[in-house]
């Protein structure tokens, strides 16, 4: 294993990329981690690592259903009592370099997308993940940008309001 | 308030409306302008911009003559704030990622200097 890597000195990607497709219903984040793909994909396999990292801040998160195979499910709850969010999905196929499952959130059960999680190896110890959403309508694409929006309900709403209230929209 | 925030993603469910918010994003045009490709019919296209222009998207021009339909920008400001907000979620969430990845480099190595002396030995 001594190839002398021709990895271009491309940019890295430090800080998570999303772009919103304006011709499909798609969410995509790109974003350059310091770790092998074999290590990023167990931090999204195995359930203790990724209960670690993946719900929001200051949120508990319970991982109810987890078999990260080909075939497989999965669902977790964050939040607790009455603010608490359920998801589940199932996972189509489990691959070193390639995840590939549904996402259904728990409050809207008809609305499903399909993630495809690629994890490309950049040859110097870091590995670029390639998130694709595809969602299954632009509503529901829409909705789950926004979503970010209503964790932090008043201040996104304050914004609405002032440009309401300026006669902007 | 939220109903003006649901009318803007009611508008912009159809991909007819979406598709005369993209034409429309190049510059303003006419009704007649705006329906000239589609299968349809003026006053269909006439019903599309209605639903845009009561969800605050898209208003009509003083100009008796043409009436251009003009794209009201604000409104896509706020939905570049709704990504900007997404990605700053998402990188909260790829900085625990990091540090997950950075401990279990540490347990590695960790491992690895354990394991080192037993080597030769039969797991």
């Amino acid at each position: 294993m001594t190839s002398t890597s021709t990895v271009t000195t491309g940019e890295r990607i430090t800080t998570a990329r999303i772009e919103a497709d304006p011709s499909i219903p798609a969410i995509r984040m790109t974003r350059d981690f310091a770790a092998t793909p074999e290590q990023l994909f167990r931090a999204h396999t195995d359930q203790d690592l990724f209960a670690r990292w993946v719900g929001p801040d200051g949120m508990d998160m319970q991982i109810t259903d987890w078999d990260a195979r080909t075939g497989g499910s999965w669902a977790y709850t964050a939040g607790s009592g009455e603010d608490s969010y359920g998801f589940h999905g199932c996972f189509h196929e489990v691959r070193n370099d390639r995840i590939v499952q549904t996402f259904t959130f728990d409050g809207e059960p008809d609305g499903v997308a399909l993630e495809t999680l690629t994890f490309e190896d950049l040859g110097d110890g870091r590995t670029r993940l390639h998130a694709l959403s595809l969602c299954d309508s632009f509503e529901g694409r829409d909705a789950w940008l926004r979503s970010g929006m209503e964790v932090g309900v008043n201040e996104g709403y304050a914004k609405l309001d002032s440009l309401l209230a300026d006669g902007a929209v | 308030m939220t109903d003006q925030l649901s009318a803007v993603f009611a508008a912009l469910a159809d991909p007819t409306r979406r598709d005369l918010v993209a034409r429309l994003a190049a510059g303003d045009s006419t009704v007649g302008e705006l329906a000239a490709p589609y299968d349809v019919s003026v006053q269909a296209v006439s019903k599309h911009l209605q639903v845009l222009e009561r969800a605050g998207l898209v208003s009509k021009g003083r100009d008796a003559q043409r009436r251009p339909v003009h794209l009201e920008a604000e409104v896509f400001d706020l939905m570049t704030k709704w990504i900007e907000r997404y990605q700053r979620q998402a990188e909260e969430r790829y900085q625990r990622l990091d540090a997950v990845l950075a401990d279990m480099q540490d347990d590695t190595q960790h491992d690895r200097q354990r394991q080192q002396p037993e080597e030769g030995t039969a797991s």
